[in-house]
């Protein structure tokens, strides 16, 4: 059984929610997704920093 | 020459004093009244917690940053405010005692033309029965993370727990360990802290090689997961606008984390909680360690008039918080408005006292108010994370030196309203320079705005929420900023609050 719907089956809160599968789960700590997410990211917050001054 | 006091050397009140000084230069003094003689970047607390860092990666000591500075610097906390002077004197003034080592209890008056109230919240352990010892600090039962010394015990009593985990695995007992985090009472606020704390020790477990031996719970105020003391929020992700519920829940049921929501814990023993749910029912949850937030409130100021008597209500709401241009009268719900939340952070009746960060009473809840059908209060308080506290400080210290340089009459007072400011916050899920998450979100504005923005009352272009390991090292790379900042190193007034 994947390790999703391992843990879909054990609550009834977690049933009724969204578990990321494998792909999206890698992809969290993928080197190369994670630089560019973390230029992404820190655009982002300058944005909002830039904004809040 | 003026003097400006600031009380609370913390992330609000340091911010403050540090720009006030370089503003003002020589030529005014400025006077720093804290408690405490080390800064503790307080969010990295939650690593300290869990034995990823040390008390001294968190903390430095104050005296020589505020000695470079030139900034007087006064170890001790603030008892009384007294801002029409005394008999025979009309000089504002506040008593101080001192918590220096060798000073400790003396007390002195300090005289001042501008006061700044930073002093943070007092951590009200003794709120719930059993949270505290009696004595308005922790009790036995649980730990905390709230400073960095709860941090060093909470982790000492977490690897202990690790050990029996790893004990009963290898003796193949099947003696499970529990695990209880969140709040330790129905007016509660700073989920996130929990929320941190909960996913790191998830992380740190798992590591260990027991967390197939320890059950995780959460417990909190909250009405929905997500929600997080602002009413939750919604954020654009993969074509969809979300409610932070769906992500939050989602991690809590990957991380294999239970969760209890709409908790009042109404009494805490060893190894036990009670608590009260929304809907009225009372229910407990026992544990093998536990760490709870307990609910803040103002430090316990007074204020007192020329003839002595008691004015702490003019100065103070009756939270402890000091009151400002907020809108104290909205009534209900239905007529909250952004334009309720403070601009100028000044006092309405003395207006050259200000209060900065936690300090200042708010207006209202920013979530929904809640309670449960026998009346008790279930909802989170408002949240005042460490960028708006800096915001609001630097904002202030503006004010101020606007007023000692141009005169009050010509002065302008710069404004930094919660509803019209947004907050970029960090939450760590576990920390590893490989295999590290955070979730890294942006709100803005922090406190929801329906008229602007109306459905989500946010602008969703600019609130959006991610987790993943460049989280993680965004949280990294803050804790050395901000420390690095908070010790006035070259170039340190560069560096966003
Ligand atoms: C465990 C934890 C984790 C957190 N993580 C994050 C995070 O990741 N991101 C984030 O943005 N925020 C986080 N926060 C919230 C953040 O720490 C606060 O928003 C911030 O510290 C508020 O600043 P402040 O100056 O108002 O209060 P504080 O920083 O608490 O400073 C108040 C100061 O006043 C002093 N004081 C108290 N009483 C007196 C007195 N009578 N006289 C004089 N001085 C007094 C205190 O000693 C203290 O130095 C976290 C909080 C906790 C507890």
């Amino acid at each position: 059984m994947k390790q999703e719907e391992v843990n879909f089956g054990k609550s009834d809160q977690f049933n009724l929610t969204m578990i990321p599968g494998s792909f999206a789960r890698r992809m969290r700590t993928c080197l190369i997704w994670q630089f560019f997410r973390f230029t992404v990211i820190n655009i982002k917050m300058l944005i909002v920093v830039s904004k809040s001054h | 020459m003026a003097r400006l006091i600031i009380m609370g050397g913390g992330v609000s009140g340091h911010t403050t004093a540090t720009f006030a000084k370089k503003w003002l230069g020589e030529e005014h003094e400025v006077v720093v009244v804290t408690p405490n003689s080390q800064w503790n970047w307080i969010p990295s607390n939650i690593w300290v917690g869990v034995g990823q860092m040390s008390k001294k990666d968190v903390v430095f000591p104050l005296a020589p940053v505020y000695a470079k500075a030139g900034i007087d610097y006064r170890q001790a906390k603030a008892v009384s405010i007294h801002p029409n002077g005394k008999e025979g004197s009309d000089e504002s003034y506040i008593i101080i005692e001192s918590t220096k080592e060798g000073t400790q209890g003396q007390t002195e008056e300090l005289t001042y033309d501008y006061l700044v109230n930073a002093t943070g919240p007092k951590l009200n352990f003794d709120a719930t029965e059993g949270l505290g010892n009696g004595k308005g600090e922790l009790g036995n039962n649980t730990v905390s993370v709230c400073t960095a010394d709860h941090a060093v015990h909470a982790n000492i009593e977490l690897k202990q727990l690790f050990e029996k985990a790893r004990k009963a695995k290898q003796d193949g007992t099947g003696e499970r360990q529990k695990i209880l985090v969140g709040t330790g009472h129905g007016m509660c606020t700073c989920q996130g802290a929990a929320f941190e704390y909960i996913f790191n020790i998830e992380h740190e477990a798992k590591k260990a090689g027991v967390r197939d031996m320890i059950d995780i719970k959460w417990i909190s105020n909250e009405a929905f997961l997500g929600d997080f003391g602002m009413g939750g929020l919604h954020m654009k992700v993969g074509g969809y606008a979300v409610s932070s519920k769906l992500f939050a829940e989602s991690l809590y049921a990957e991380r294999n984390v239970d969760w209890i929501i709409g908790a009042h814990t109404s009494k805490v023993e060893a190894g036990k909680i009670e608590y009260e749910l929304l809907d009225g029912t009372m229910h407990e949850e026992t544990f093998d360690f536990a760490m709870l937030i307990p609910p803040f409130a103002g430090v316990g100021l007074k204020g007192y008039d020329k003839d002595g008597s008691d004015i702490s209500d003019t100065l103070f709401a009756p939270n402890g918080f000091m009151k400002v241009d907020a809108k104290y009268d909205a009534g209900a719900y239905e007529n909250w408005k952004a334009s309720d939340w403070p601009e100028t952070y000044q006092n309405p009746t003395f207006d050259n006292i200000f209060a900065a960060g936690i300090a200042f009473a708010p207006p209202h809840l920013i979530s929904k108010p809640m309670s449960s059908p026998n009346g008790t209060p279930i909802n989170p308080t408002p949240p005042r994370t460490g960028m708006p506290a800096g915001i609001i400080g630097k904002a202030v210290a503006h004010s101020v030196c606007d007023m000692i340089k141009k005169g009050k009459e010509n002065a302008h007072l710069h404004k930094a309203s919660m509803a019209d400011m947004g907050a970029a916050c960090v939450a760590s899920a576990g920390k590893g320079i490989f295999d590290g998450t955070a979730a890294a979100m942006t709100v803005y504005p922090v406190v929801p705005d329906f008229e602007k923005y109306p459905g989500t009352g946010r602008d969703t272009d600019y609130t959006f929420g991610e987790i993943g390991l460049a989280g993680h090292w965004i949280k990294h790379i803050l804790h050395h900023m901000f420390i690095y900042k908070a010790k006035l190193k070259p170039g340190w007034t560069l560096i966003p609050e």
